[in-house]
């Protein structure tokens, strides 16, 4: 019994001591524990709720809006228009097609849509955005929202989009917007910036080239998400700024008008102011309609537009090239009165043909013109003398007229990216580019504006608005900054003339012109456009380009002249012109022999028709270029056309003067 | 001496009341209306399903934690075996008829409960090892049989939880019983024997466990390995924690759980739902009633009289004391994720109920402390 109560004594003792170590075991764990505690919530405190905020709070970028576009008159062009949008997150969906399905039942979506869907999902990474629906209605919007608990991933989103009120009349002034692509984001720093799923970015024209400034700031909204990225509620807010508004120059009527005129046509008609260099009106037909690109182009329509043969997709007035055909004789009659070549009184008989080297070469009237002096040349358009003032002129100072004039130079270079410069044939250029000598032939087609010679409508325009005004550099501009003053500039030359007639500047002024002359025969040519901070005069004696002028005058109000039939008696419409027909192919002898009407000729062949014109006579104040793709004659199809838009212009001109003036006073 | 040995104390129902240990008793009763409170929290401020459910449960079980407590301890002693031997049939009937949901097959539907057989094995088998030790002679601790018989006990149970496959539970199994084991004497160097035999054994239990417990054991060593499996639930619950600071976010206010990005916040991960909202303060006060808790249960070990009410009181205590350290370690980034509820704070039926009836073993240890068994 000793033994036993010695042995329960013993397994006691035992108990009891190991209950100790296993308590103060315990006792140390837990004091390790609340260690532990302490270095998370207090050391760490700082590290970890940083942590929790950033799991907490989400940032999303709110659509920024961009700028809008006015016209001459404050007019909008170019608009916002609020969307509702669904986007879907292919990451964040359980089942897509289940989703694609519930969707489609609750929404608008054709077969045609889903498909270009799946495509487009196929083509880009599972966390990118899709957009399945541009335009919602507020009925299926709000029936979205309803339901969105059970479609996981969906998200429909309140966007801006661009509006074009004016559709197709303003697609080739302002270019049109579209879904950004990755090239977008990848080249420019602001769009990154700024990117939001479905954001539109400026693909052609000014929406393009100011796009930097258009896109404005996008907003930011934060969020309180959960863990599976479901947005709980918004904590703030922060709005976007709008992007900056731009006026145009363009007049919307006249731009509409002219759209309206060349409608089934294709080609372009461009209207200028002579002195402030103003683009009233740069139509381009055909056209489209860009907001079709906004909620998404489908791809019939898309190819339709891409394969039509008018090619809709080219702004003809900057970036197709035409051989100026008739419309380049002034400047020829100009540049060879300026190198004293030839004198006004100078006469060639005009047979209807001649031979140089073997070759004939034909004026456009079989029979020919008889006995011409320059004027006559130029109101009858005679072939025959021209090429015979090319060959005593030379190409290459022709070509120093040519470019002094604006030809072969970006007009609006800086603000359309497509915009291209014509080309004005040298010999030295012959060498450069072809490789070969220049051929004398070349410079008797190059009088009458065919061969090498090309220029953009646009470019023809500033040449006439040039010698319009007197003979005076002017720099085009679309966007309306406000800078460049009509008084300043018309003042400006009316002294210059004066000092000029009494001999005061002539010595100088000739000196410079010949400087000026040898810089542009420099080889590389690229000489750098500076700021036109004065006067820059485009002539040796402003006798010539009176003379000029005048030529052109006759040439719609005379008798004889191409454009006789397209002329407008009433004195305040009056307009100086010329016309021009350049040929699309070489005519052969045969074809020169049936001398087929207009219609008995297959379309891609017939002549580009062109006209160019500055109105009113007296007192100019605008130029204008008008150029029909395979029109026919200049006289019969361009110059009624450029009668039309200028009397339009003429009868805007005192809105636009008064609004002009009214606009100045408020600066 | 038969006599003095089978002593029984004759208590008025009056004496047994005021025998409870109301200390321990408000102590449970406190921890379970703080997790009552966090279940409310981590419902998102609603009385949903989990909040409703526990306080039901809690309410349920705590009425018959005290029924229990009146309970001869001299009844659980008898059928000590018999109620190991019950919870191992319901182990192996779940083997084959258990519930399944997710990818393991743990719980016997009883209509009313879904029961998991493996939070009540961790009772059964500090009674039974209470009993087996109560018997063994501290001399014939080393007798073969004294050696076989318990390792079979454990081994029997964990390697049925661990099929089932539950890592977690049978980790806490078999710590419990380890703990009763050591407590009747063998002496540490076998532990320390077993531990190497386990070490070298270890990989081949290893390629043993399923892919999913591996990657949670790898994840422990190497959170950064795989931020958004099984590392990203330490992260969160660090992330959690560690932004309560001194005084927590405030009741109801821890983004972190209710924006959904603590994983199982009911259950495994209701202290650090808890300690974000209420802080390092708030986890310290809940710790100390652990602590107190704890100490209680060890204090009434030592007054029995009866070594199966020492053996259970202090192997009850330390298997407690096991679940709490596993379940905050794991939290806090300390150990593996291996799925170890919190007492009482946790949701979950099963676990409550084996934990309450714990506890009224150890009542009725203290109603009965001068109760001697044979």
């Amino acid at each position: 019994m000793f033994n036993r109560d010695n042995i329960t004594i013993n397994k006691n003792k035992l108990i009891t001591r190991r209950m100790f170590v296993l308590s103060a075991a315990k006792i140390i764990v837990l004091t390790g524990i609340i260690g532990r505690l302490f270095s998370l919530q207090i050391s760490e405190n700082k590290k970890y709720l940083f942590l929790s905020e950033k799991n907490r709070l989400k940032e999303w970028n709110l659509p920024p809006k961009r700028g809008i576009f006015k016209d001459y008159f404050g007019n909008i062009i170019a608009d916002n228009d609020q969307v509702f949008q669904l986007h879907v997150v292919p990451e964040e969906v359980e089942d897509f097609n289940y989703l694609m399905v519930r969707l489609k039942n609750m929404i608008k979506i054709e077969n045609k849509q889903l498909r270009r869907i799946y495509k487009k999902k196929k083509g880009q990474l599972p966390w990118q955005t899709l957009i399945i629906s541009e335009n919602l209605s507020w009925e299926e919007f709000s029936k979205l929202n309803l339901f969105l608990h059970e479609l996981s991933g969906a998200k429909p989103v309140l966007s801006v989009v661009r509006q074009y009120p004016q559709a197709e009349n303003f697609t080739h002034v302002l270019g049109y917007v579209a879904e950004a692509n990755l090239q977008d984001i990848n080249n420019y720093s602001f769009i990154r910036e700024n990117y939001v799923p479905g954001l539109h970015v400026g693909k052609t024209g000014l929406e393009k080239t100011l796009e930097k400034e258009l896109i404005g700031f996008s907003g930011i909204q934060r969020y309180e998400v959960n863990a599976h990225g479901k947005k709980i509620n918004q904590i703030n807010r922060v709005e976007g700024t709008q992007g900056k508004n731009f006026r145009i120059t363009v007049d919307q009527e006249v731009q509409n008008y002219v759209q309206k005129l060349l409608i089934g046509k294709s080609g372009s008609i461009s209207v200028m102011d002579i002195y402030t260099g103003d683009i009233i009106a740069m139509g381009s037909s055909p056209s489209f309609d860009p907001n079709q690109f906004i909620h998404g182009i489908d791809s019939k329509e898309w190819n339709k537009i891409n394969k039509d043969p008018m090619k809709p997709l080219i702004n003809k007035s900057v970036s197709s090239l035409y051989s100026p055909g008739s419309t380049l004789k002034p400047l020829v009659a100009l540049s060879a009165l300026e190198n004293h070549v030839i004198a006004p009184r100078f006469v060639h008989k005009c047979e209807g043909d001649m031979e140089l080297h073997g070759h004939k070469y034909h004026c456009w009237k079989k029979k020919g013109h008889g006995y011409m002096d320059l004027r006559d040349a130029i109101v009858q358009s005679c072939d025959i003398y021209f090429y015979e003032v090319a060959r005593i002129l030379g190409v290459d100072r022709l070509s120093i007229t040519a470019k002094k004039y604006g030809l072969g130079e970006k007009v609006l270079g800086g603000y359309f990216f497509e915009e291209k410069s014509g080309v004005i044939p040298s010999t030295k250029w012959k060498l450069k580019e072809i490789g070969r000598g220049w051929l004398l032939g070349e410079t008797l087609l190059t009088g009458i504006g065919q061969g090498y010679i090309q220029c953009t409508p646009l470019e023809l325009c500033l040449a006439t608005a040039q010698l319009a005004n007197g003979g005076f550099k002017i720099r085009p501009r679309i966007i309306d900054d406000g800078t460049v003053l009509y008084e300043d500039i018309k003042s400006g030359i009316e002294n210059y003339l004066k000092k000029f007639e009494l001999g005061l500047t002539k010595k100088e002024e000739v000196k410079k012109a010949d400087e000026e002359l040898a810089q542009l025969l420099l080889p590389t040519e690229d000489f750098i456009k500076t700021e036109p901070a004065k006067l820059e005069p485009l002539f040796r004696n402003p006798q010539n380009i009176k003379f000029v002028n005048e030529a052109m005058y006759a040439v719609s109000n005379e008798y004889r002249g191409t454009a006789y039939t397209s002329r407008n008696t009433e004195k305040k419409y009056q307009y100086a012109g010329k016309t021009g027909t350049s040929q699309i192919k070489r005519v052969t002898e045969e074809q020169r022999e049936l001398d087929l009407e207009i219609h008995d000729i297959p379309y891609k062949d017939r002549d580009h028709a062109l006209f160019v014109a500055f109105a009113p006579y007296k007192n100019p104040r605008y130029a204008i270029s008008v150029l029909i793709e395979h029109g026919g004659s200049g006289g019969k199809v361009a110059a009624p056309l450029a009668k039309k838009v200028i009397k339009m212009v003429i009868d805007r001109h005192n809105l636009r003067e008064k609004f002009r003036k009214e606009r100045r006073t408020d600066i | 001496m038969i006599t003095r040995n089978t002593f029984s104390e004759k208590k008025t129902f009056l004496e047994k009341i005021k025998s409870i240990d109301y200390i321990l008793a408000a102590v449970i009763l406190l921890i379970g209306i703080i997790s009552c409170f966090s279940m409310y929290s981590t419902d998102g401020g609603q009385f949903k399903y989990h909040t409703n459910s526990h306080i039901l449960k809690f309410s349920l079980f705590f009425i018959l934690f005290i029924i229990f407590s009146f309970i001869q301890i001299r009844f659980w002693h008898t059928l000590a075996y018999l109620f190991y031997l019950l919870v191992l049939g319901m182990l192996v009937y779940v083997l084959w008829f258990g519930v399944t949901a997710q990818g393991s097959q743990r719980w016997i539907d009883l209509y009313f409960i879904n029961l998991q057989p493996s939070e009540l094995m961790k009772i059964a088998i500090i009674v039974c090892f209470a009993k087996f030790y109560h018997r063994v002679q501290t001399q014939d601790l080393y007798k073969l049989k004294n050696i076989l018989y318990p390792i079979i006990l454990l081994v029997l149970p964990i390697y049925l939880v661990i099929s089932q496959p539950d890592l977690g539970t049978s980790i806490l199994i078999a710590a419990s019983g380890l703990a009763v084991i050591w407590l009747a004497g063998i002496r540490i160097r076998y532990f320390v024997y077993s531990v190497l035999t386990f070490l070298v054994c270890a990989p081949f239990v290893i390629s043993f466990l399923k892919t999913y417990q591996k990657i949670r054991i790898l994840t422990f060593f190497n959170p950064d390995r795989d931020p958004l499996g099984a590392g990203y639930q330490i992260l969160q619950s660090k992330i959690a924690v560690g932004s309560g600071g001194l005084l927590g976010k405030g009741y109801l206010k821890g983004t972190q759980g209710y924006l959904e990005y603590l994983p199982e916040k009911h259950t495994d991960f209701i202290f650090t739902l808890f300690s974000e909202e209420f802080g390092f303060l708030g986890s310290s006060i809940l710790l100390m009633l652990y602590f107190v808790m704890l100490f209680r249960i060890i204090r009434i070990g030592q007054q029995s009289k009866s070594y199966f009410a020492k053996f259970y009181c202090f192997g009850f205590s330390s298997a407690l004391f096991i679940y709490i350290v596993v379940n905050m370690s794991m939290v806090l980034g300390l150990l593996p994720i291996v799925g170890s509820p919190l007492p009482i704070m946790s949701y979950g039926g099963s676990a409550l109920l084996s934990t309450m009836i714990g506890f009224s073993i150890v009542m009725s240890c203290k109603i009965y402390s001068k109760e001697t068994i044979s």
